[in-house]
């Protein structure tokens, strides 16, 4: 009577899992863009190229980690690219005015958390959506960004070797911070795989009624999700101020766009309960591919946003027909 | 005679992968007739329904409507055609009006570029009245899980439809609005149209019906006027093998005998719950009673944590808890299941292990916070065989699993958290009779082992059958007690509507 567990066809459906999974098609896809660059371009394969390539996503990429996190659970930050700007501000003045600089950094991503905090009491505790509280944020957070600044970037060029270290020092040829967002990507998809606790946010974003009657405090795992992901910003923050030497008040505008595409076309949805961060990571990873391709081979840079936008509607049509089929 | 066909299916194949959930099904549906659909869960009842809607495409197989071969490409074109869907698991706009759920296929496909909504609500109040007393104005998101159903129907009455399609649409109401359901199909009936009824229940097949067909395993078994057979031949039939007692033994002698385990005093909450004393004792199978709105659910859930206690006293084996929330009751081993099965059981797409393992994530977790997902999934194949779940694989989505299926994954969530006391709401609702036997019987194992158990239930049969002593409840208040030859559909029904026995 009770045919629980057909062993042919957990097979074959072993097969199209991996097929069908995102993160195969997306391996495919910077596979392929990359052959043919490298015809199409000499200067495609260059050590100097592909470096420049990893280096403009790594940092981003520690923020698409907190995204899809919060994604998964059910939720949106538009403030992350505010926060990370407030982060250099704060952390880049308290160093001016004597601090340490590791411990303004700190101080910098505790005030990141903080915004993460006040933002999570608005969504659980008040019980408005994170669409609305994020937006807020945005401003809120450039706000005071401005105020902190005064409006004009701090120059900070006297920040000492070893803190520059982070942002602009290699590690046997690699550059630090490339290997730091390794590190931080690696742990956080093994966590995101494995660890109970992140399994929790995977429940509360499928459904949040059940998970509430199977006893997961679902407060808590969306606050903690929503403070993830601004402390991350926040780490961020600090990694650019050490790589530019710099706190420019407008840096991150518009930033939030990119990092939610990149999680989105690495397979987040925004209903909650579905994402990967290597899938996001192999999102912004395409993006960034796609951006220096374009420069490559000379394609006008009123082009790329258009193409990006593109991007990011194929991958979700595609996404959605499969599901539908699915079902 | 042959003209009389409305609606003629031949040979209908649909697999999914692996599984094949119809393997060349007949069924046959004459002018103004109510033709029962029995099966097993995952028999394939849906997926046959859902075919003729255009839902689901068949792999083959003939469809012929009023003599002409037909195939739907869409729910709307078969809307068209005539037919009227009320599905087993509920879609509806839970942000939306009463009303305006109700005429959302008439907001949808009559002309026009604005609403009138003065219309929709007189239309949506005269179809719902028939059934039960709602407000239409209300959003649907705030009515009870038997109320949305109500909406459901009445949204399908409002079609001009010749065929109407019934997919279990008993499992969630009350027997107040199932008879007021019945009266409709009755009336529709006369005026020719022609009804299937799915529904796991013989009494109801054998007092409304027509004509019943038995589906098995995906294979049709047989189509026979009820008048012909009866209830034990069509359980047979679907079950396929013979059925001789449907509910376990029950205790002998006193159910209040042994030691008690949960003792409530004067429990409240916010306004539904008004001051319930109750025991529960070792070895019994307690029945909680009362029409819809009583306040049974919300009981549970106050013992529970779900909701908050704003008076009263709890004592679990003796020693009083206050559970901060639900969390904080699973750990002193109180579960609850929840009636609402797609809403508040499952997680729909996720895999059938994570379901299981989602109410004590702790057992499946390494010293190091990490899942153990092999034990996920040995503890997934454990439960699953005890209750004998039928899915392609534990890796699969709940969503592919058929409704009483999905039940199961529900109750093995619990069956993981070695509860001391289980309430379980509605634990059988749109589970097969071969099924409910084997749940029912699990029960009775639990009790004898020494858990706890209160079932909430609105089937008068099975809370007769399962329990061994029964409360009635009506208006937040215990309307009375009853046990042993006392426990009747009379006396309970009395109790529930607030009289006071006689005799
Ligand atoms: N979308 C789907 N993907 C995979 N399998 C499916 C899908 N839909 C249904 N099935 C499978 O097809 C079979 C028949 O399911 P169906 O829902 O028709 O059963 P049913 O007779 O309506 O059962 P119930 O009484 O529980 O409602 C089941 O084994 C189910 O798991
Ligand atoms: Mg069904």
């Amino acid at each position: 009577m009770s045919n629980m567990t057909n062993q042919s066809g957990a097979k074959t459906s072993m097969l199209m899992r991996l097929v069908r999974m995102r993160e195969f098609a997306l391996i495919v896809i910077i596979l392929a863009l990359s052959v043919f660059m490298s015809f199409a371009s000499p200067y495609f394969l260059t050590e100097g190229n592909l470096r420049a390539i990893l280096l403009s996503f790594s940092t981003e990429g520690i923020v698409v980690v907190g995204m899809t996190i919060l994604l998964i659970v059910g939720g949106i930050d538009l403030s992350v690219g505010s926060v990370m700007a407030l982060t250099m501000a704060v952390a880049g003045k308290l160093f001016l005015v004597g601090l340490d600089p590791w411990v303004a950094s700190l101080m910098g991503i505790g005030a990141a958390a903080m915004i993460g905090v006040v933002m999570s009491f608005f969504v659980t505790r008040v019980g408005l959506h994170y669409f609305i509280v994020s937006l807020a944020f945005l401003g809120i957070a450039r706000g005071l960004t401005l105020v902190v600044t005064q409006g004009t970037p701090l120059s900070l060029f006297s920040l000492p070797p070893e803190f520059k270290f982070v942002g602009q020092g290699s590690l046997y040829g690699i550059p630090f911070v490339v290997i730091l967002f390794f590190v931080i990507v690696g742990v956080a998809d093994f966590l995101l795989r494995r660890a109970t606790i992140f399994r929790r946010v995977y429940y509360v974003g499928s459904n949040e009624k059940a998970a509430e009657y199977s006893g997961i405090r679902v407060k808590r795992v969306k606050a903690g999700a929503i403070i993830l992901c601004s402390t991350l910003a926040g780490l961020a923050g600090v990694i650019f101020m050490s790589r530019f030497g710099a706190a420019p008040p407008q840096f991150g505008v518009g930033m939030e766009l990119n990092v939610i595409a990149a999680a989105v076309i690495g397979g987040a949805g925004l209903y909650g309960g579905q994402g990967s961060v290597l899938g996001a990571i192999l999102g912004i990873a395409l993006l960034s591919l796609v951006s220096s391709s374009l420069q490559l081979l000379d394609v006008p840079v009123f082009w790329q946003d258009g193409i990006k936008g593109g991007i990011l509607l194929v991958a979700v049509t595609i996404d959605h027909i499969v599901h539908t089929r699915k079902a | 005679m042959l003209n009389d066909i409305v609606l003629q299916l031949t040979n209908i194949r649909k697999s999914y992968g692996a599984i094949h959930a119809l393997k060349g099904v007949h069924f046959t549906l004459r002018r103004g007739e109510i033709h029962a659909l029995a099966g097993e869960n995952g028999a394939g009842k849906s997926t046959l329904m859902k075919i003729i809607d255009g839902i689901v495409q068949p792999d083959s197989g003939q469809i012929v409507l009023n003599g002409d071969a037909r195939q739907f490409r869409s729910p709307l074109e078969a809307q068209r055609a005539g037919i009227g869907f009320v599905h087993q698991e509920i879609a509806l706009c839970p942000q939306v009006s009463v009303a305006q759920n109700i005429c959302m296929s008439r907001i949808n496909t009559e002309g026009g570029f604005l609403v009138n909504y003065r219309e929709v609500r007189q239309v949506a109040r005269a179809a719902i009245e028939q059934l039960a007393d709602i407000d239409v104005n209300t959003l649907v998101g705030d009515l009870s899980i038997s109320n949305q159903q109500v909406v459901e129907i009445a949204k399908a009455l409002t079609l001009d439809c010749q065929i109407l399609i019934l997919d279990e649409p008993t499992a969630a109401l009350t027997d107040r609005e199932t008879e007021a359901l019945f009266a409709i199909m009755h009336r529709l009936k006369a005026q020719g149209m022609s009804i299937i009824f799915i529904s796991h229940r013989m009494a109801e097949i054998f007092e409304h019906c027509d004509h019943v067909t038995v589906l098995r395993d995906g294979e049709y078994v047989m189509d026979t006027p009820v008048a012909d057979t009866t209830p034990e031949d069509v359980v047979n039939a679907l079950v396929g093998r013979q059925m001789t007692h449907l509910y376990p033994d029950k205790l002998t002698g006193d159910p209040t005998a042994g030691p008690v385990i949960l003792r409530a005093e004067a429990v409240a909450d916010e306004g539904r719950v008004r001051g319930v004393d109750l025991t529960l004792h070792k070895g019994e199978i307690l029945g909680l009673a009362g029409l819809i709105g009583a306040g049974r659910s919300e009981l549970v859930q106050t013992l529970c944590g779900l909701r908050r206690r704003t008076a009263g006293r709890v004592e679990l084996n003796g020693a009083a808890i206050h559970p901060r929330d639900y969390a904080d009751a699973i750990r002193s081993g109180l579960v609850y299941l929840s009636e609402d099965r797609k809403g508040e059981g499952v997680f729909l797409n996720m895999p059938i292990a994570q379901n299981v393992s989602a109410l004590r994530l702790d057992k499946v977790t390494t010293p190091f916070g990490m899942l153990d997902r092999r034990a996920e999934m040995d503890q997934a194949r454990t439960h699953g065989a005890e209750l004998r779940l039928k899915a392609g694989s534990l890796r699969d989505d709940v969503s592919s699993l058929s409704g009483g299926n999905q039940q199961k994954v529900a109750i093995a969530k619990l069956l993981t958290a070695n509860p001391a006391v289980m309430m379980l709401d509605e634990p059988t609702r749109g589970v097969d009779v071969g099924a409910k036997a084997e749940i029912h019987a699990l029960l009775r194992d639990f009790a004898e082992q020494g858990v706890g158990i209160i079932v909430v239930s609105s089937e008068l049969p099975e809370v007769i059958g399962l329990c061994d002593r029964v409360l009635v409840m009506a208006e937040g208040r215990i309307s009375g007690e009853l046990s042993g030859d006392q426990m009747t559909e009379e006396n309970i029904m009395a109790l529930a509507s607030g009289l006071a026995l006689t005799g």
